[in-house]
Order: structure tokens, then sequence, then C-alpha cells
């Protein structure tokens, strides 16, 4: 069985008025199946409204399905005995690094995830140590956080996840705040973990860069998986990706420009590196 | 602005008092302030002087920085002394009006302010030695008899050691939408007290929500880090008492037993 | 009309431990109806001096002249000042506090003093400006979503009639359309309404898409001032202080090393389409 599946999951927002009638229902997931093997690095592609982070809150139970089901790491999260097991196994970082670092020393807000587990206190410290280095963070272990950059900042709150040593952890839009530099050193931060630890990494994101290095790339609109698939086959479907307000790279953008313009170049080129080749055998 | 407020802030520095246990310190400065209310005379003076003399002088923090935190106190000594000087009966000395200074008054405004001033000097060696975190946690541990009567200990703390990380952000942010409002042609100084008020709408408005906004990602952030209250909660850093925590109760036993002493002896 | 900075410093804390020279001797002049972008890391002191533009921040030393005044001479109204160079902060959220998003863009024509008339004719136009559609104009701004609070918050400013109007990361956070659209209004104001506009971001690709004129900031000094093409023709300096050019400028770049004639640079995707199309013509 795959670490996650998801089987026609649906989630309603569900607004009431004062008298408990019901004023509006949205749905923010409309059937979504999802499949996620342990290890597997997986990108969810949507622009803001798509239902992505919905999403991303149900694979820890922050949020219940209206309907459907899912299956984390072979436990039917219907099942209320599995929540705090579950939890663990999936950590979840946010997007706004301010809001979810909780201690006022880095080194502190680690170990805030081991001790609500009750892991002993000699065990506490490999953990934060071991976390902190994972993420190239641990020079700052003394530092407050206020005093940290934003990229920095969510380095500490993955260290803080990964000290629970979750099999899985989901990264909700971890850069939408993040300059380019933050947005880098956090993304090679999550491949290490990925490549070097074997976790399992689910990435929701609008940045098409991101995801590039992902296994399988989920694209989301109005609630519904769109398309799914490798980066590649992914990208070389420039317009549909235009008509779900995502947009691809310059790169590829621009290699599917000059293929509409008549240069018979391959469809799906991700990188610079590629399309210098590809026009070189043109040429 | 808001950020010149000194009193109490952490100063790092390598003393004993920094490495004392928490709760050790949370003792020693009740019992100072005790200390202070019970002296009575010229040798308990000098008493309580010398106790807040060397304390300071262990800790290690500049004398200077200390005094600093005073000046926002400084206008309630000043209406204390006041009050005692003019409205205390007894033996005019100088009669000026209406208004008369005793000799009794004279005495009672000048022990008020050393009082006073001892109070926030002795008081303020704690805060300056201590990190906010500690301090929770050892009022945590400290206060944990009273989760038999149902209060919620734990919970308390968390809340105060939350608060204390969030103030520097909410300051910060307070300063940048005071800004763009000015940018809008806001104006939060002229004016009368109502139109001062009323102008602060445009600042609370964008400040409040924020703070919920935070408080509820906040919360959720700590639900998915397996939060659940206190229970079968482990410590990265438990509290344990050391020698020189016992020292330091011996110590602060022997001053308010002297501190006493001399008030009945004398 | 123009904006004149004479040798602008600017330093905090100032005489303590934690003193940070933010701005080391900018001068600086931004002419009429410029369409500007200011680059560079955060910290590297552009938010500082848009401050300084429109006198929220006091230089250290040195002068700023609008229009030819100075305006630190004691009797300079500073205040007018605030309505002349609008300034729009980075997070709508920091000034939006009406009841509906009409009162809400009021607020500035009212503080310079117009009747309610003249300010609601302001908030009128202004919102017009921005794109945003009728219907949603008495409803709360806190229901919108990021894009559509943005364009309340430049309404908010607009609504001043400023000369200038700069815009710090108009664009963080959004989704890559709602980018484009934020972008596309920003620069059909300056057109209709024939403003100066200045831009503060830290992505290349899309200053390269706009503005005129590119002003690269690095701690705390201009390290290029100039036409976008200008400034990542230094590509490899900028690289050094660890920022970038487009994507399509490097790939230039490569095309002529492997032997395609590709001749001048490119610094958005439509001239380097061009430019390798009639390299590929030429053949």
């Amino acid at each position: 069985m795959n670490f996650i599946e998801a089987r026609k999951l649906i989630h309603e927002y569900i607004r009431r008025d004062e008298e408990e009638n019901v004023e509006s229902i949205l749905t923010a997931l409309d059937g979504v199946d999802l499949d996620v093997k342990q290890g597997e690095f997986v990108a969810v592609l949507g622009h803001n409204g798509s239902g992505k982070s919905t999403l991303a809150k149900h694979l820890n139970l922050l949020l219940h399905p209206s309907g459907g089901t899912l299956w984390v790491d072979g436990k039917n999260t219907q099942e209320a005995d599995s929540l705090w097991d579950i939890r663990q196994n999936v950590g979840m970082v946010f997007q706004n690094p301010d809001n979810q670092i909780i201690a006022s020393v880095v080194e502190e807000d680690v170990a805030f995830g081991p001790e609500n587990i009750g892991i002993p206190t000699s065990e506490i410290w490999g953990r934060v140590e071991r976390s902190l280095k994972s993420v190239g963070m641990i020079q700052y272990r003394q530092h407050s956080p206020n005093k940290l950059s934003g990229g920095q900042k969510q380095r500490v709150a993955i260290a803080g996840v990964m000290a629970m040593e979750p099999k899985c952890i989901v990264l909700d839009e971890p850069t939408a705040m993040l300059d380019p530099n933050g947005r880098k050193e956090v993304l090679d931060a999550v491949v290490r973990l990925n490549q070097e630890k074997g976790v399992t990494v689910i990435l929701i994101t609008h940045y098409m860069e991101e995801v590039i290095r992902a296994d399988k790339v989920y694209v989301m609109d109005h609630g519904k998986v769109v398309m799914q698939g490798v980066p590649r086959a992914i990208f070389s479907q420039v317009d549909a990706l235009k008509s779900y307000r995502l947009d691809v790279p310059q790169i590829t953008l621009l290699a599917h420009e000059l293929h509409e313009a008549g240069l018979p170049i391959p469809d799906g080129i991700l990188t610079r590196q590629e399309l210098v080749e590809a026009l070189c055998q043109l040429y | 602005m808001l950020r010149d407020i000194t009193i109490g802030q952490y100063y790092p520095a390598d003393s004993v008092i920094h490495k004392l246990d928490p709760r050790t310190k949370l003792t020693a400065t009740l019992i100072y302030v005790v200390s202070l209310f019970v002296f009575r005379g010229m040798a308990g003076f000098v008493a309580v002087t010398l106790g807040l003399l060397i304390i300071i002088r262990v800790s290690k923090v500049p004398f200077f920085y200390m005094i600093k935190g005073l000046k926002a106190i400084m206008i309630i000594v000043v209406i204390t002394v006041i009050f005692n000087l003019f409205l205390t009966p007894g033996e005019a000395i100088v009669t000026f009006w209406k208004l008369k200074i005793t000799w009794e008054g004279l005495k009672n405004a000048g022990f008020l302010t050393v009082r006073l001033i001892y109070l926030i000097l002795g008081s303020s060696v704690l805060t300056l030695t201590t990190t906010p975190n500690q301090l929770t946690d050892g009022l945590e541990k400290a206060l944990k008899p009273l989760n038999k009567l149902h209060v919620p200990v734990h919970e308390i703390s968390m809340m105060m050691s939350i608060a204390l990380r969030f103030i520097p952000i909410l300051v910060e942010e307070t300063d940048k939408i005071m800004k763009a409002q000015l940018a809008r042609g806001a104006d939060f100084e002229s004016g009368n007290l109502v139109k001062k008020a009323k102008s602060m709408v445009p600042l609370l408005v964008p400040l409040f929500i924020s703070a919920f906004r935070r408080a509820n990602d906040l919360a959720m952030a700590m639900e998915a880090r397996c939060y659940h209250g206190g229970e079968g909660r482990t410590k990265m850093k438990p509290l344990k008492y050391k020698k020189r925590d016992g020292v330091t109760y011996v110590v602060i036993a022997a001053y308010f037993a002297v501190v006493v002493s001399l008030r009945l002896v004398l | 009309m123009s904006i004149i900075l004479d040798k602008v410093s600017y330093v905090y804390s100032e005489k303590t431990a934690y003193e940070i020279q933010a701005l080391k001797n900018i001068s600086l002049k931004i002419q009429d109806g410029e369409f500007i972008g200011i680059i560079g890391h955060t910290g590297s002191g552009k938010s500082t001096l848009i401050q300084h533009l429109n006198g929220l921040m006091r230089a250290s030393s040195g002068g700023i002249y609008y229009n030819g005044q100075d305006i630190y001479d004691e009797d300079y109204n500073r205040k007018e000042l605030r309505g002349k160079v609008g300034l729009v902060f980075q997070y709508p959220e920091h000034q939006l506090f009406e009841t509906t998003i009409f009162a809400d863009v009021c607020f500035g024509p009212k503080n310079q003093g117009f009747s309610r008339k003249e300010s609601e004719l302001k908030a009128f136009s202004a919102l017009r400006s921005v794109g945003l559609p009728e219907d949603y104009w008495y409803r709360s701004p806190f229901e919108l979503s990021g894009g559509q609070k943005r364009r309340v918050a430049i309404a908010g400013v607009l609504a001043m009639d400023p000369e200038v109007l700069v815009l710090d990361e108009p664009t963080a956070g959004l989704d890559p359309k709602g980018r484009n659209e934020i972008l596309d209004q920003v620069a059909r104001l300056q057109r209709e309404r024939n403003i100066t506009i200045i831009l503060v971001s830290h992505s290349m690709e899309d200053v390269a898409n706009y503005v005129d004129r590119l002003i690269v900031m690095n701690q705390g000094s201009i390290l290029f001032d100039g036409t976008p093409k200008e400034v990542f023709a230094h590509y490899q300096e900028l690289e050094a202080v660890g920022l970038a050019a487009p994507q399509v400028t490097y790939l230039m770049h490569d095309l002529s090393q492997y032997g395609i004639p590709v001749c001048g640079m490119a610094t958005t995707m439509e001239e380097a389409k061009q430019l390798i199309l009639q390299a590929f013509a030429k053949k």
C-alpha cells in the first residue's frame, strides 16, 4: 500500500447563519485521488484558492474529510485512535514562519514537538542537534528566532518537524513569503532531506521552478486534480497550465514559443542547458 | 518608541546568579521584597542596602544599566514622596501657607523612597538575569501544587511564554501599520483626546485582525506538532536544583533572619 | 517635476552597539513619468530608501529635493508630500481597516482635507483605475483574495492623487496570474494617469518585463542604475552579490558561446524569441 492514499476525497466548508441554517457551501476538495509512495518527492501545484492547502491540512488530520477516504501510513484517518500516530509521522510546515515558531530560542523551539510526544530529555538533545544539523542551522541554536531571516526561520520550522522523526513532511507554501535567496535555502534543505534521509516530501506551492526536482506533480484547480505526472510531462502542456492560472518557467515558455514559431524543439524543456543543447542540434 | 522600554530585559552575562535555578531566584526575590517591608531603622536600612549591593555586584549586570530602568517609575516615586511629605501628621518643621512638612513625614518619605527603589532594583535583578522562558518554566514548576486546585498552571505558563515570543513581533507590526497609515495621510498626534482616540482606529483594526490571525495559525501549528496540553510532556531543559541553589537558599534565609532580628532587637 | 536625493545616508540605532548603516551616500535623480524598478536583497536598503522619498524616514545626513524644494526645510509641508509621493507597503493587511472597501479608499483623501463628496469622487476614480469590479466596492475588504486586497491597497493610495507612486513588493505572495495582473495594472496606471512609478521587487523577470530604468541596491549603496539591458549586461557582477539576471540573458550568452550567432542581448522572453528566430532565419 502507498504511504498516502486518498480516494474521492471531498471537503466542504459550510457557512451557517445565526440560526444554524446553511448559508453557503464551498467545496474546497471535490473528489481528489492522491497516491504518494514512501520516500517520494511529490509536488502539488495550484493557484491561490485551488484547494491545495485544504488538501495539505487533511494529510495530518488538521481537517477531516466530508466524504471519501484517506489512508495515511496504512491507517484509515476516520479511526480516531490513529490521530496522534499520524500527526507524529506526518509533519507539517506552514507558510508564515513567524506564526509557527513557539519558543524564544531556536533549540527550544525545535524541542517543542519531541516534548509533546514525551521523548526523554537525553534523547531530545540528540534529536534537536541532528535535526538542526540536517537543515544547516546548528550554529544558530542559541539565537532568538526574531533575529533570523525568513529562510532561516523556515528552516528552523522544518527542523522542529524533523525532530519528531516523521516519515513524511508536508510543506504548505513554505516559500511564499520569502525572497529568492530564502526560497533557495528552504528548497535545498527540503530536497536534501528527501534524498539523504529518505523522508517523503509533499510540497504545496505555486512556484513552478520549485517542482522541477519533484518525482511527481499534481496540478489542482477548483478542488480537483486536473493534471498529474512527472514534471517534464506536466511542463510540456504550457497552454493547459496557463488556463489553470499557473505559468511555466521562463525557459520552458521560451522553448514552447519557439516551437510554436516553427522550430522543431522537443516538448517539456526544463532547464537552460537542455534548451541550449536542443538549439545547438537544430542549428 | 515602544522599543525604548528596557526595564527588566534579560542581560546576558556569565554570573552565578544567571546560572541559578529560576525557582531559587523567584523565592529569593520574594523574600527580599518581604524584607523591604519588614526592616526598620538605620541598622535594617544598612542590612537591606548591603544585601542589594552584593546581589547587584554578583550578578555582573552593570549598575548604570539597572538605574536606567528606574526612570520609568520616577514619577510614581515623586508623587508618593510629596504625599507623605505633606500629609503625615506630626510636629511641623517648615510651614508655608496651609502645608507643613513634619519630621515624621520626612522620615516616612525617605523610607518609602528607599523601599520603592530597592523593590524595583531587587526585582529587576531577577528579570535581568533570567530569560523569560526560564522564568515561565520556574513559575510553572513552582506553582505545580496549585494543579490540585484545578488551576491550569501549565496553560498559564504556556500562554506567558507565547506572549513573550510575540510581543516583539507585534511591536514591529504596529510600527509597520503606523507607517502604512501615515503614508495615507493619517495623523496620530494632533487634536484633542477624542480625536486622538478616533485616530487610533486605523491602527488598531489591522493590528487586532493580524493578532487573531497569528493566534489561529499558531494554534494550528502547535496542534500539528502534537501539542495536547501539559499531560505526558517531557522537557528538553528540566529544572533541577544544584548545589549552588542550596547555598543560595541558606544565604537568603540567613539574610532574612538578620533583617527580622534587627527589627525585633532594636 | 523630479525627486533629487543628494548624498543621503541613514543609520539605524545610531551610536549604539547595534548601529547599522542602511543607506550610504545615495545620490539619485528621478524624473517625471519614469517607470523605475528597484531590486536588491532583503536588507539591501531598498525599503529604507523608499521611505525617505515621502518623508516617513528622515535621512541621517544629505538632502532630498522634491520639485526643487528641500523637503527638510522647516516650513516645508511634509504631510502634503505624503500625498504627492504615494507609498504602498508590501502587506495590504497593514492598511485595510474600514467596514467597506469604498470607505477604506476614502480614508486618504479625507485625511488630505477633502470634503466627503470630493473624497468619494476620488475613491471612485481610484477604484476604477485599479480595475476592481463595482459589485465589490461595498463589501468588507477582509473578504477579498490576496490580489484584490492588493488592488484596494493601491487604490487607497491612488485616491490621494499622487504624482509618484511607490510600490513595495506588490506581487509578494500572489500566484503567477495574480502577479501579472497587478503588474499589468500598474503599467496601465503609468500610461493612463501619467504618474511616475517606482516598483520595488526582488524578481528580476518581473522587473525586466515592465520598467524603463533599473536601480540595483546592495548593502546600502546603488550598485547599478540604468536600463534593464545595461544593468543585466553586468550579470556576472550581479551574481557575485547573489542576484541574478533573467534566465534568458544567460541563455543568449550560452548560445553565442556554442556558436549560434544571436546578435545582442535579451532581458525578456519576447526579445530572446526574436533574436533566436532571427539567428535561425539567417542560417
